[in-house]
């Protein structure tokens, strides 16, 4: 089975230039302070290329591809996500 | 006017402990110097089995798995789990204690810290040889110096009586409440600011100089210590089949005595305020969890219980066990714009939806407090645009936060929106507010 990637952003990185919306607004749209919400579903072939120019445009380098895979420790984010302290 | 109510940092309850039938957490109090110490309390607790560095002691792992217990920080996460994690790394793990409490409605590691360090000692030394570790570190606010100073004391009495253990210290860490979140402590200790970092990777995997470390709320390390001593059934004795065990539960607002009490998981809240001293005033509605948690209707006073299975309808979780009643006499509202300013001041501002979305929410609540004039919905949609948008849950709590306020306080909020602000609103406000002095220290 070919293996699936989704959008992933890291929000420390991120600073809210807009390109990534721009270039993919099918998966990516931006909240009303300018900074991205990720669709994080497994993308499809067709959707690849342009999640990838996204990417690659990120100028604070904040996004990148992820497989979408079994995770080793699932329950690392509980269904309520609450501070692990 | 407003602003000076939500700068006003309104009095911290003093804690006293009470002592409901079968305590066992609060059964260790009084272990300290001043009770007999050391050797009193090996009266009653065997000494821990000794780590060694890189062999894991899986019985003491197999004991946490069986007994059911989660930890009481507020995620919850099953800490035999997390041990196992930890053991099966190749590198030799490190322990971190995290008795931070930023949250400012819990005093509960607190206490524990302050009067029964030997249990606190005791699970540290547990955990250390469940998953093979060479040293534990346990980190107290700064600013709570009884606590340091008694820890530090008893881990001295150790070294004398008992030399031999696995290294042991304190770290003073910054009082910030994210400080306390598990990476940003690590990197914190690392030598970096006390703010959350990207996961993956987790400290189970990488945390402390690299290494795979087990954090762990204090209370849950006091859990274990009794877990390892007296066996999972007897853990399981108390609780419910799927919560097992007893939980502290810091109660303030208006009982007799605020204090921090113990209770098998699923006890009636009624049982939580009785062992306060009863209720003083007339509740409009419960606040559990802490900030990080969510309001209850006052009318949930009769018949909730403290478990997390009876708190999701309300879209509420034990958490820290954190539960503040707040009198009929005082504004919901207006206590939630002071904790949603909290909310955004304690923002490390790393994540620009926690720092912009916090802040809206905040001046929202607030201006609906004042004026009514801001539309609730508006408010709903960004709780929803802030959820999981942050490297931490800082902005997932706010979320939550809000929406049980909306829900609870939509009829106050419909006075307040039609110029009818209720007395409370004008008085002073009632949670206490950690004081800002000293401004932002990440340190």
């Amino acid at each position: 089975m070919a293996m699936k990637y989704r959008v992933r952003l890291d929000p420390i990185r991120c600073t809210g230039e807009g390109l990534c919306a721009d270039l993919f607004p099918e998966a990516i749209r931006m909240d009303d302070w300018g900074y991205p919400i990720i669709d994080g579903r497994p993308l499809s072939r067709d959707e690849l290329a342009h999640a990838r120019r996204a990417v690659a445009a990120c100028p604070a380098l904040a996004l990148s591809l992820e497989q979408v895979e079994h995770r080793a420790f699932p329950d690392a984010e509980p269904a309520q996500r609450a501070h692990s302290r | 006017m407003m602003e000076s109510d939500l700068a006003t940092t309104t009095t911290e309850p003093v804690i006293t402990a009470a002592r409901p039938a079968g305590p066992r957490l609060l059964g260790a109090v009084g272990d300290g110097a001043e009770a007999g110490g050391l050797a009193r309390y090996r009266q009653f607790h065997p000494r821990p089995t000794p780590a060694v560095a890189g062999r894991p002691d899986r019985r003491i792992i197999e004991m946490a798995e069986q007994a059911g217990l989660r930890g009481r920080g507020g995620a919850g996460f099953p800490t035999g789990r997390k041990l196992r994690a930890v053991a099966s790394a190749r590198k030799v793990p490190t322990v971190v204690v995290n008795a931070t409490e930023g949250e400012p409605i819990s005093h509960k590691d607190h206490f524990l810290a302050l009067r029964a360090p030997h249990l606190l000692l005791d699970g540290a030394a547990w955990a250390a040889a469940a998953v093979g570790a060479d040293q534990v570190q346990i980190c107290i606010d700064r600013n709570d110096r009884d606590a340091i100073t008694q820890v530090r004391s008893a881990i001295a009495e150790r070294l004398h009586l008992e030399p031999g253990g696995t290294p042991v210290e304190v770290l003073e860490t910054p009082p910030r409440y994210v400080a306390g979140e598990e990476t940003a402590l690590v990197h914190w200790i690392n030598g970096g600011e006390a703010k959350p970092t990207m996961t993956p990777p987790r400290p189970f995997e990488k945390g402390v100089d690299g290494r795979p470390t087990l954090i762990n709320n204090a209370e849950t390390m006091a859990h274990l210590a009794l877990i390892a001593e007296r066996g999972a059934a007897w853990f399981r004795e108390q609780g419910t089949p799927d919560e097992p065990g007893t939980c502290l539960v810091t109660v303030t607002g208006a009982v007799g005595q605020p204090r921090v009490v113990e209770v098998g998981v699923g006890s009636s809240l009624l049982t939580v305020v009785r062992a306060a001293s009863g209720l003083t005033q007339s509740v409009g509605a419960i606040l559990v969890g802490g900030y990080f948690g969510a309001w209850l209707p006052g009318s949930a006073l009769e018949t909730v219980r403290l478990s997390n299975a009876a708190l999701r309808p309300y879209g509420a979780a034990l958490g820290c066990g954190a539960v503040h009643l707040l009198p009929a006499s005082g504004c919901g509202v207006m206590e939630s714009a002071r904790v949603l300013e909290w909310y955004s001041y304690e923002s490390a501002g790393q994540c620009g939806p926690c720092v912009h979305g916090l802040a809206a929410l905040a001046d929202g609540m607030k201006t609906l407090t004042m004026s009514g004039r801001t539309d609730p919905a508006q408010l709903e949609r960004w709780a929803g645009d802030v959820e999981r948008r942050g490297a931490c849950a800082l902005p997932d709590g706010a979320a939550r936060f809000i929406r049980s306020a909306l829900t609870v306080f939509a009829d106050d909020i419909e006075d307040h929106r039609r110029g009818r602000r209720c007395p409370g609103s004008k008085r002073a406000g009632l949670l206490p507010i950690p004081s800002r002095r000293g401004g932002p220290i990440w340190q």
